[in-house]
């Protein structure tokens, strides 16, 4: 076990360290960060003089283990457009983007596992027929489009919805929330359907093919043969079964989620990373667009080592396999 | 049968290069003949093809022509409404182009790009993986380390960063046919894993089976063994995955471009006139923003129930 984990540890640092390289030669080779730094009329001795004073002149190897100190303390510099430091854009955007991530994730399980369940146990119901046709055009509908539908519903036609923004948010000194107002919660319910929407589509086939599975083994048949009712049976035996792959999935979908937020908080001006990381992308503001990169791949890191390590705790059967092969 | 041509027809390519795929072309054709959805699905996708194709004879205009369009003619409403023209079926955008045109011609611009980054992503993908799988040993393990690691991150994500950086080192500011280049590399480049690791996992099991030891046996170079041999054989697979990443490269260039950084704007695919209309959303002209995104969710949808039927035609456990 310990060995397992120990080298699952070692990967995770040498993928994160990839990930660090890629962002230091973003850093490094797109345009000339002194030249984002002064003005047109810096002059070439000034320059060199904050080269030499900045250390862009060291060899790459000190310059990279000086990032990498830098980037475990997620200190980043100063945004190129908006001259502040990165750390703190990112704290102000933060608890929005995990707010937004936490409410679709919750959105996806509790609207997921039911409709699962019931497309499973009533497979002949035209409701389920419903719910399988609808998850088919959800997966085919890009989340933007989504996202536009609804606007175009609830906001425009109905008029029942802020179409953009957060509402109104709480200041708790370390983190602003809006699930303590009404606006706020009002601003969040058209973003994380949207968000969560996919995810739901996603649950509810693994929910439903899982069930109809498990529904067929023998311990199923013998618990029916003991006299148990339905309810007794798909419920005390057979959904805690399913839900095993269920919780892993959605572990690994969360990383996911928090990626795809771009998407989202673009099209309801949702003030979070995401929406940070595209107007990066669009200034070429290369500390932001780095500092984006080494958190995501930290999220999604971390995540595939917890998921992992709870494979390895809950399933015996995978012990043998994941010891001799590398494991992903 | 027209509709059907161009369904069958990658099929039929690699059908042509060994008896076995040729022995599966004609079950594919009757289980295609069986499903009435997938037929239609293969109909609507036929449409959007030849529409893609002969945008320029089909089109009532050419939107892109500035001398045609005017903008007196800008925020026409569909036809069907009041103050619609018939000239243009389907109303009209923000500068007078009629969105019918607009339509065809940027579905041409989504196909293009769709097309151009699975073909690229098949071929680093396909490559690597006969490579990986042929080779073994360290190169194996290196190029499927790789793999896993970009598997674990959203496809979106890194076709976001390849033109982030892309971007940076271009200026900013690529236009035309080089930011059209740009785009298909970033969604190509983050496409090609599944196809090296379905890749690999076929030519594993092929490059022990008796024909690949006689080649080598007499003495075939191993880049001919794999090319000649190997590749044939590991086709089947790749079909399925590029059509259903034609659904996926689609539906990511048209994300990218509603977020601002796909196509450029002299050449809207339907995903730029998702991103124009949203801003119109509000004043009423729902049509600029509402038949894009339909026409965009309708090829989709029919090129995903393409690939599910094509999956299940090309399985045999499935039958």
């Amino acid at each position: 076990m310990i060995a397992f984990v120990v080298r699952r540890l070692l990967q995770s640092i040498v993928v994160m360290l990839v990930v660090a390289l890629l962002a230091f030669s973003m850093f490094r080779y797109i345009g000339d960060p002194i030249n984002q730094m002064v003005g047109v009329e810096t002059s070439s001795e000034q320059r060199e003089e904050l080269r030499e004073r900045l250390g862009l002149n060291d060899p790459m190897l000190v310059q990279f283990g000086r990032f990498v100190a830098d980037a475990v303390q997620f200190d980043f510099g100063v945004s190129y457009q908006q001259k502040k430091p990165v750390s703190e854009l990112f704290a102000d955007r933060l608890p929005a983007t995990l707010e937004l991530a936490f409410l679709s994730a919750v959105f996806a399980l509790a609207c997921g596992i039911p409709m699962g369940v019931y497309t499973a146990l009533r497979r002949e119901a035209w409701l389920s027929k419903v719910f399988l046709t609808v998850s088919l055009i959800g997966i085919s509908l890009p989340t933007f489009l989504i996202g536009i539908l609804m606007i175009f519903v609830f906001s425009v036609w109905l008029g029942w919805l802020p179409s953009f923004g957060r509402g109104a948010t709480v200041d708790l000194g370390f983190w602003t929330t809006g699930l303590l107002t009404v606006s706020g919660w009002k601003a969040a319910i058209m973003p994380s359907i949207t968000l969560g929407l996919f995810q739901m589509t996603l649950i509810m086939r693994l929910v439903r093919s899982e069930m109809l599975e498990v529904l067929r083994t023998d311990y199923i048949k013998f618990a029916r043969a003991r006299g148990l009712n339905d309810r007794a049976v798909h419920f005390g035996h057979a959904l805690k079964n399913t839900l095993v792959p269920v919780i892993t999935i959605t572990g690994l979908q969360l990383g996911s989620i928090i990626a795809f937020a771009i998407i989202t908080e673009t099209v309801f001006q949702w003030p979070g990373m995401g929406l940070l990381f595209l107007q990066a992308i669009q200034n070429v503001d290369i500390p932001i667009m780095a500092a984006y990169l080494i958190l995501i791949a930290f999220f999604f890191v971390l995540i595939n080592l917890i998921v992992d390590m709870l494979y390895y705790a809950v399933d015996p059967r995978l012990r043998v396999d994941r010891a001799t092969s590398s494991g992903h | 049968m027209s509709a059907d041509r161009p369904t069958t027809d990658p099929i039929h390519r690699p059908g042509l290069a060994g008896a076995l795929a040729r022995g599966l072309d004609s079950d594919i054709f009757h289980s295609f003949k069986q499903s009435k959805v997938t037929m239609l699905a293969g109909a609507v996708t036929a449409i959007f093809f030849l529409a893609a194709l002969f945008a320029p004879w089909i089109a009532p205009h050419d939107p892109y022509d500035l001398a045609s369009i005017s903008l007196m003619d800008s925020f026409l409403p569909p036809v069907w409404m009041e103050g619609g023209d018939a000239r243009f079926p389907l109303g009209t955008d923000d500068q007078g182009r009629g969105i019918l045109s607009t339509i065809i011609y940027g579905a041409r611009a989504s196909l293009v790009v769709g097309f151009a980054a699975v073909l690229l992503a098949a071929a680093i993908g396909v490559t690597l993986g006969l490579i990986a799988g042929y080779l073994g040993g360290t190169v194996d393990a290196v190029i499927m380390r790789v793999a896993e690691v970009q598997l674990s991150f959203p496809a979106i994500l890194i076709a976001l960063l390849i033109d982030g950086v892309a971007r940076g080192v271009l200026g900013g500011d690529a236009e035309g046919n080089l930011a059209f280049a740009v785009i298909i590399v970033s969604i190509g480049l983050s496409f090609w894993v599944q196809y090296a690791r379905t890749v690999r996992g076929s030519c594993l099991v092929e490059k022990n089976k008796e024909y690949v030891q006689a080649a080598r046996v007499i003495g075939v170079h191993p880049a001919l063994i794999v090319v000649r041999h190997v590749l044939p054989n590991v086709l089947g697979p790749v079909l399925v995955i590029a059509t259903i990443s034609l659904a996926l490269a689609i539906i990511t260039e048209a994300t990218l471009s509603f977020l601002g950084v796909g196509v450029p704007p002299t050449q809207p695919s339907l995903g730029t006139m998702i991103r124009v209309g949203n801003d119109f959303l509000f004043s009423g002209e729902w049509w600029i923003t509402m038949f894009p995104g339909a026409a965009l969710a309708i090829l989709v949808l029919a090129v995903n129930l393409l690939g599910d039927w094509l999956r299940d035609a090309l399985n045999p456990k499935l039958r």
